[in-house]
């Protein structure tokens, strides 16, 4: 069950942390592709591995131990030190 | 995920109220209510009866038209105290009550005879689970038109709310008590004054800090409701030109309010004015200046590194609270909270702890409170906010006579910021009573031995100028003539405080004073009941 608390600040911010934006082009950066060990998953980004490497984009791979646990902090870590985007597979 | 304010109507509990008929309160956890489940059936076959059942859902089996009144709603609009409560509707309104089990009442009250064969004549009835203390907060939170309007923020699920407390920046580094609507709901009990009231504009951001987000981060820093009007006075103490809160943020310098409370609501609300008074160990000192400092950083935005430009700070920003030896007290327990207290420090009133002595009483009763400086009655439930650093600890274990220990206090006064620097800043000087006797017992006032300490400050303008003794820092050089006291008139105030051995006093040196920097404040607390 989530918590609901009663926001501290005068609300001139969002409640919601905003999201990263988004790059206008992906030429240049390094694309993560997140495995989140759900079946198939694989086959999916080994797809989108090689489309995104035609394209001359350096590609990264990872994966969870388990998706039925958030990803460790080390590997988030790890994802957010090196990639500027990621690409996490939600296949089944 | 944020929402409005969720708040059901008076309207939502009315569902499967009668037009016109009867209507009964029952809760299974109730012996009277078990003893006139019958009643209740009879009265459903001669007539019409809804019963309203709180917690079992199938209590009365008897009766066909129950309603599980799960979330209390009902009970809770309609004021239920009570269970058997039986009531009657006219025209979907209420037309009259009574409660608990008594036979000629419910013959009257129904217009049946014969009711309840067999039963005793009376019973008295059971609290209702609308007023159970377990379940009051949430409804007051839930139904209550509690006027609290705060934007509600929805943790995730698989997210720890400490860990999401301290992401959104709320923390000033410690743990957060969850405000909670519940929370929030019980704290604003603490006062009478009304959740959208605005209490203070708070700085650097100028935002309107209304009741209900002081009571917010009054929650999150861990405090009673009973110390909440004291967080308000606090408040208001700090936010406002004199005392400049803003400059206090900005400046470089390692200032912050230091509060000292006044009046028998210290002693109510169980505040430490004795051992280790500066130190841990005490909700209330713990809390209240935290709470105001959580107000500082989420309703004004003023964070270190952004409008807090300390160099240094000090471990007292996080808050800093105490209370005074006024009057009969005893300075000599901890007024602790936190259970763990020793053998020797356990103990009420004044005279009961340990190591008290006669000696302390007096000295308590022998000084008028830091109130008086400011105009105030001795007495009077005040808060006072001091714009002022960390307290250094002043020993002199040696003077015997009012003098030499003036003297002493000079000495270390001199030091506050720079001995070469004077007039710029004020200071509290905390004398804890095996030094404030020496004074008392020869008489010296309050007013006297500050008056003295001053005289005593007195030096010679050619020893501070610029260069004097090889030092760059000083006061200009057109100085060099005038006679200067350390401190402005008035700007050196004397606070009883501490436990009742060791021949220890403690200086907090202020902030720049006068137009440009932080005057000290002092307020009523009573208006914020």
């Amino acid at each position: 069950m989530s918590t609901v608390v009663l926001d501290p600040t005068n609300e001139a911010a969002p409640a919601h942390r905003e999201r990263v934006t988004r790059p206008d082009s992906l030429d240049g950066l390094t694309v993560g592709l997140l495995d989140i060990s759900k079946p198939r998953g694989d086959r999916f980004l080994n797809r989108l591995e090689e489309r995104l490497t035609e394209r001359g984009l350096r590609v990264e791979r990872y994966s969870k131990p388990t998706f039925t646990k958030p990803a460790p902090v080390d590997l988030r870590h790890e994802i957010a030190t090196k990639c500027d985007v990621v690409i996490e597979a939600l296949a089944d | 995920m944020a929402s409005s304010a969720d708040g059901n109507t008076a309207n939502d509990a009315a569902a499967g109220v009668p037009q016109n008929g009867l209507v009964a309160v029952v809760k299974r956890d109730c012996p009277t209510c078990e003893l006139v489940a019958p009643v209740l059936a009879d009265i459903e076959a001669r007539g019409s009866l809804t019963v309203f059942t709180q917690d079992d859902p199938a209590f009365p089996e008897a009766v066909a038209a129950r309603v599980h009144d799960a979330d209390l709603g009902f009970s809770w609009h309609y004021d239920i105290e009570t269970v058997p409560t039986l009531m009657r509707f006219d025209d979907g309104a209420e037309a009259g009550r009574i409660v608990g089990w008594s036979r000629p009442e419910w013959e009257s009250f129904t217009g049946f005879d014969s009711l309840g064969d067999g039963l005793p004549e009376h019973r008295p009835g059971c609290g209702s689970l609308s007023v159970d203390p377990a379940h009051v907060d949430a409804l007051e939170a839930r139904f209550g038109g509690s006027g609290m309007s705060a934007r509600r923020v929805e943790f995730g699920s698989q997210e720890d709310a400490h860990e999401a407390m301290f992401d959104r920046g709320w923390s000033d580094g410690l743990p957060l008590v969850p405000p909670t609507a519940e929370r929030v709901a019980a704290m604003l009990a603490g006062t009478s004054r009304a959740p959208n009231e605005v209490v203070a504009n708070v700085a650097p951001d100028l935002a309107d800090c209304t009741v209900e987000k002081a009571a917010v981060n009054a929650v999150m820093a861990g405090c009673r409701p009973e110390y909440f009007p004291v967080v308000l006075a606090a408040l208001t103490a700090v936010c406002n030109n004199t005392f400049n809160m803003h400059g206090m943020l900005a400046t470089t310098m390692p200032v912050g309010p230091v509060f000292v409370v006044n009046g028998p609501i210290a002693r109510q609300i169980g505040m430490n004015n004795g051992i280790n008074v500066f130190g841990q160990g005490n909700r209330a000192n713990s809390t209240i200046g935290r709470a105001v400092q959580l107000i500082v950083r989420n309703v004004g935005g003023g964070r270190p590194g952004e409008v807090d430009r300390a160099a240094l700070g000090q471990p007292g920003k996080v808050g800093f609270c105490f209370a005074e030896i006024e009057g009969g007290d005893s300075g000599a327990k901890a007024a602790s909270d936190s259970g763990g207290r020793s053998g020797g420090q356990a103990g009420g009133g004044a005279g009961s702890a340990g190591s008290a002595d006669s000696s302390e009483a007096s000295a308590g009763a022998g000084w008028d409170p830091l109130c008086t400086d400011f105009g105030f009655e001795a007495g009077t439930n005040t808060v006072t906010a001091f714009p002022g650093e960390g307290p250094r600890s002043v020993v002199d274990q040696l003077s015997r006579d009012p003098e030499s220990l003036a003297r002493t206090m000079a000495t270390a006064l001199n030091a506050i910021h720079h001995p070469k620097l004077v007039l710029g800043f004020d200071a509290i000087l905390a004398v804890a009573p095996d030094h404030s006797r020496v004074f008392i017992d020869s008489g010296w006032t309050r007013q006297q031995t500050a008056e003295r300490i001053n005289e005593l400050t007195t030096r010679s303008g050619s020893e501070l100028v610029r260069g004097a003794g090889g030092i760059a820092e000083g006061v200009p050089e057109f100085l060099a003539e005038a006679d200067l006291p350390k401190f402005r008139e008035g700007g050196l105030h004397l606070v009883h405080c501490g436990g009742g051995a060791g021949l220890f006093s403690a200086v907090i040196g202020g902030w720049v004073n006068g137009e440009v920097g932080a005057q000290p404040v002092c307020v009523e607390i009573d208006p914020w009941r």
